[in-house]
């Protein structure tokens, strides 16, 4: 059949270069290993050619690729499957991008884009390493745009293409007809749920996090090949200090995400996803001080190969986690997949990264290098390689309990999640917090190889004394009191709050007497400083967050928080319901829910709640929203009031589900004129007069408007204005009502009577007529957190820049523009 | 071997041990039963994997009590239990598909702590979902093709 109105040649342009830049990563892969094989620089160069030019071909496909499939979502070519599953005509502009990293086939090409652009960063500036290094980034970039092909090999079809058509992809009678693309009208666009900003910004960094970990692997693995052994650390370094600066700061600007929009009550929640993209960083962690080690001392060689082989193999295992629908009903990020081809191809990635490095490790284990000779316990690296081991080994407690429905799978078991997931990490993690505090704290005031005498006490003696004091401070004046889980817990949360102040205030002291306010090579310090009052940051904001709007606190609905067995709830009772313009008291506000506007958003309404602290001192609006997507999808959109020592947080957690239906009830007519007054069920209202034109309603300008002018009294004595009108034109009378929300109660002006009377039209509705829920929670220093992300941000590029071989101006222009930008994101931005 | 690797090994043999009892005891997980299995295990946590009963009512009356949500729920074995949930009633409640109760069972009605939904609109990966939306969004056409086909046939005679 001949079909009407569709644009194939895009798809075809998509597809051949999908096909050539696959075959230009093989060839690219054979050149580059074939070069790292030889050792006559006349052929190395040929071969070197030939790859360069096949990762140049590969890199500019990769790049039309992308082209093609922005140019199809952004024309709404719905014949495109890829199209029609993530845009939509009503999708703003701002999410296009997002869309397209919304599917599989768009994230794993954003992987091959920033692997690309590594790759050209490789081919400029390691000269030496290029050949080994980019070998192994080739055969990433094999697989993953093997998972793009979407060939078929008889029945099987290997990888998913972005360009198959939505005729060929699902079934529907529309599809039999050869005009079907007029009748689809719309895509099905990007769920509600991620049209955010941090959806446009998010994915691009973490993905960018997650590529760039290959290149320390590269350089590890390709020492292996090369034989030289302890050579790869030393360039290594710059790269791994940046893959751990982007990918931190990745995977925290989803906990942005989740705090700002996803109305999970936080930014953190231990969520398999979120664990699965930590993992790989502690790991890095760790890897990243046994080869500063390694470098310093010539120690902890094989640690580091272990470390950074293990980073890259878990950023594999997290994208298999996440991407083949095993995490299922433990997770809220449900991505599922059911094409078992992908999951086989996803697995053989994976192998192929863990298994082969390890095997080649194994095998060269004798002629790696390692000293002989014990460390001593005054030195510095026995404490660094103490840290890199408990951060390693907590990696390892969190992606085993993450892992929990992959066992279901193998074992068949049927294991769900504790009853309180959130504790049972903080149990172990509060323990972790606390060591990993107290080493960031003391190990730089110990010397490499060996630490004279008294030196570190002298040094040390200041920032303990000076955390000793904050500590007291703390317990009197702004004790934690998180009480759910025991006074032990409790204790371990306020020791590990010390022992990061204590990070805190000894990372910043090194500075000073360390290095003599050497900013440059105080990136280490800068770094850990940040950490360490992220981790405050994290215990305070958490263990102190206050739930504005419980029910227990506040002693309204109490009455009704028992269920039909008597029993009372366990759970705390969060949500809070408020009547459309009565004030209600909670904790420390009063709150009142005063309207409600629509966004710019097609199905997006923002409700306005006043706040009003209880000494008046503060006022404020917040506006949360409610996003109404297809298929009744919903988003409960958060919004939040910051200040510099906390943020005021709410969000809708449920609408009236009968707002605006058409009342029934009929209106009951009084006629009464100036100075009359007349009963109502509930009170009554008096009629103080009648004024012509007069109304602050410019849509009703033209005509004649008479309004009404009553006062409501209700029967516990609370006064209300109300101003119904009527708008009389040549034809007829346009009533313009008025709505007593307090009163549950509308007015209508509804004609004019004898004797001077007008006549009042009164409905009283039974229901409530407007109001919501919420819930609302106070969050305590929460700026520390991502104070401290950035600055550890900002510590680790200096580290970076310092390391690599680049200009003094060009360091500093890239610090100060991306600590500018991160400011910006996590301050600014989205506030 | 050296003496500093023996002591570390051992300190790490010690942390993993200590990390299994401690962070893997067996309270830390629940399991995932059918909802007459849960039934047996009263006041038991569990996770129940069942679907909305659509032919009981949902009671949710934000003005009497905002943290108050009842309902049914069925699973695929044939089992029944009323659910109380002590919060807001879920947006999307009435659309979901599936749904994960995490709780006890106390007497015949199951205390919720937490749910999950699982919406058909959540996963566009279902092409199934993806060929029933296509349907009905376009579902004009499949009608008036049906028309043309009638008028056809009506034309014949």
């Amino acid at each position: 059949m001949q079909f009407e109105g569709e644009h194939l040649l895009p798809g075809k342009i998509g597809h051949f270069f999908v096909l050539l830049a696959f075959a230009a990563a093989i060839t690219s892969t054979i050149g580059y290993f074939i070069a790292s094989r030889k050792t006559d620089i006349q052929e190395k160069k040929t071969w070197l050619r030939f790859a360069r030019i096949s990762f140049l071909t590969e890199t500019v496909s990769i790049f039309i690729i992308f082209a093609v499939i922005f140019y199809i979502c952004k024309n709404h070519l719905f014949e495109y499957m890829y199209a029609y599953k993530h845009a939509s005509k009503e999708l703003e502009a701002k999410y296009l991008l997002a869309c397209i990293w919304e599917g599989q086939e768009g994230s794993f090409l954003l992987w091959t884009i920033w692997h690309s652009l590594l790759g050209v960063l490789i081919i400029w500036k390691e000269k030496e390493w290029e050949a080994p290094v980019m070998t192994v980034l080739n055969i990433a970039q094999f697989f993953l745009l093997l998972m793009l092909l979407g060939l078929y090999f008889g029945e099987i079809r290997i990888g998913s293409s972005p360009f198959t058509l939505t005729r060929n992809e699902i079934n529907g009678p529309v599809f039999s007809r050869p005009d079907y693309l007029s009748y689809i009208k719309d895509g099905v666009g990007l769920n509600v749920l991620l049209r955010n900003y941090w959806m446009v910004i998010h994915p691009p960094v973490l993905f960018l996090g997650f590529a760039s970990t290959i290149i320390p692997f590269g350089f590890a693995f390709g020492s292996l090949l090369t034989k030289r052994f302890g050579d790869w650390v030393k360039p290594a370094l710059p790269w791994t200090l940046f893959s751990l600066c982007v990918l931190g700061v990745g995977i925290m600007m989803g906990g942005k995400w989740a705090y700002e929009s996803l109305s999970f009550g936080g930014y953190w929640a231990w969520d398999p996803v979120e664990n699965a993209s930590l993992v790989p960083w502690m790991i890095l962690v760790a890897g990243l001080h046994t080869m500063l080690i390694y470098k310093a001392t010539e120690r902890s060689l094989k640690a580091s190969y272990v470390f950074v082989f293990l980073t890259l193999g878990f950023v594999l295992y997290s994208t298999f986690l996440t991407r083949t629908g095993v995490l299922g009903d433990t997770s809220v990020h449900a991505f599922t997949e059911k094409d078992e081809i992908m999951k086989l191809l996803l697995k053989l990635f994976m192998a192929a990264f863990t298994i082969t490095p390890f095997v080649l490790l194994i095998r060269n284990n004798k002629k790696i290098h390692s000293l002989q000779t014990e460390e001593k316990i005054n030195s510095r690296e026995f404490w660094m390689f103490i840290g890199a081991i408990v951060f390693f080994l907590s990696a390892l407690f969190i992606i085993a309990k993450t892992s929990v429905p992959v066992y279901n799978k193998i074992f068949n078991t049927n294991i769900a999640p504790a009853e309180d997931v959130e504790f049972s990490y903080n149990k172990i993690m509060v323990l972790v917090a606390l060591i990993i505090g107290l080493l960031t704290a003391v190990t730089q005031y110990f010397k490499y190889k060996s630490t004279p005498q008294n030196y570190t006490l002298k040094k040390i003696a200041l920032p303990t004394l000076i955390t000793a004091g904050i500590a007291v401070l703390l317990a009197f004046f702004y004790p934690l009191t998180f009480y759910k889980h025991g006074p032990g817990f409790l204790g371990a949360l306020y020791a590990a709050l010390v022992a990061a102040v204590y990070a805190v205030v000894a990372n910043a002291t090194y500075i000073w007497t360390g290095l003599k306010g050497n900013i440059k090579s105080a990136g280490g310090s800068i770094t850990h400083l940040g950490f360490a009052l992220m981790l405050a940051g994290m215990i305070i904001s958490s263990a102190n967050k206050k739930i504005i709007s419980d029910n227990s606190v506040t002693g309204i609905n109490v009455p009704f928080g028992k269920d039909d067995k008597g029993n009372q709830a366990e759970n705390p009772l969060e949500n809070l319901t408020l009547l459309r313009d009565l004030p209600t008291r909670m904790l420390n506000y009063k709150l009142t829910y005063t309207g409600d506007s629509a966004g710019h958003e097609e199905g997006r309404q923002f409700y306005k709640i006043k706040m009003v602290s209880n000494d008046s001192a503060e006022q404020f609006e917040l506006t949360p929203d409610i996003y109404l997507g297809k298929n009744e999808l919903k988003s409960s959109n958060p919004s939040t009031k910051r200040y510099l020592t906390k943020d005021i947080y709410t969000y809708i957690s449920s609408i009236n589900p009968v707002r605006n239906q058409n009342d029934t009830t009929q209106f009951n007519i009084k006629e009464i004129g100036p100075g009359d007054t007349a009963y109502y069920n509930n009170g009554y209202l008096i009629l103080n007069g009648v004024t012509k034109n007069i109304n602050n309603n410019a849509a009703v300008l033209d005509g004649a408007v008479i309004t009404a002018d009553i006062t409501v009294v209700s029967k516990d004595g609370k006064r209300f204005q109300s101003s119904p009108a009527i708008k009389l034109d040549s034809l007829n009378g346009l009533y313009i009502d008025d709505t007593l929300y307090a009163q549950n109660m509308f007015l209508r002006f509804s004609g004019v009577a004898e004797n001077q009377k007008i006549k009042i039209g009164v409905k009283e509705s039974s229901t409530f007529i407007d109001f919501i829920t919420l819930k609302a929670y106070e969050f305590p220093y929460i700026n520390l957190v991502w104070l401290g992300l950035v600055i550890m941000a900002v510590g680790l590029l200096v580290s970076m820049v310092k390391r690599s071989k680049i200009s003094a101006t060009l360091a500093a222009a890239i610090l100060i523009a991306l600590s500018v930008a991160m400011v910006y994101m996590f301050f600014v931005a989205g506030a | 071997m050296k003496k500093s690797s023996i002591f570390l090994l051992a300190g790490i043999a010690a942390a993993i041990v200590a990390l299994i009892i401690f962070g893997f005891p067996a309270s830390d997980f629940s399991t995932y039963d059918s909802i007459g299995s849960a039934k047996a295990k009263q006041g038991k946590y569990v996770h129940l994997i069942a679907k909305l009963d659509r032919s009981q009512p949902i009671e949710y009356d934000a003005i009497k009590n905002p943290n108050y949500v009842s309902f049914s729920v069925v699973d695929s074995l044939g089992g029944q239990t009323k659910v109380v949930y002590h919060n807001s009633k879920p947006a999307e409640l009435e659309q979901s598909e599936r749904v994960v109760l995490q709780g006890k069972m106390q007497g015949n009605v199951f205390e919720c702590k937490s749910i999950t939904l699982k919406c058909p609109s959540k996963y566009k990966d279902d092409k199934t979902q993806l060929e029933k939306s296509v349907t009905e969004n376009t579902a004009a056409p499949a009608n008036v093709q049906q028309n043309t086909t009638a008028d056809s046939a009506v034309k014949k005679y």
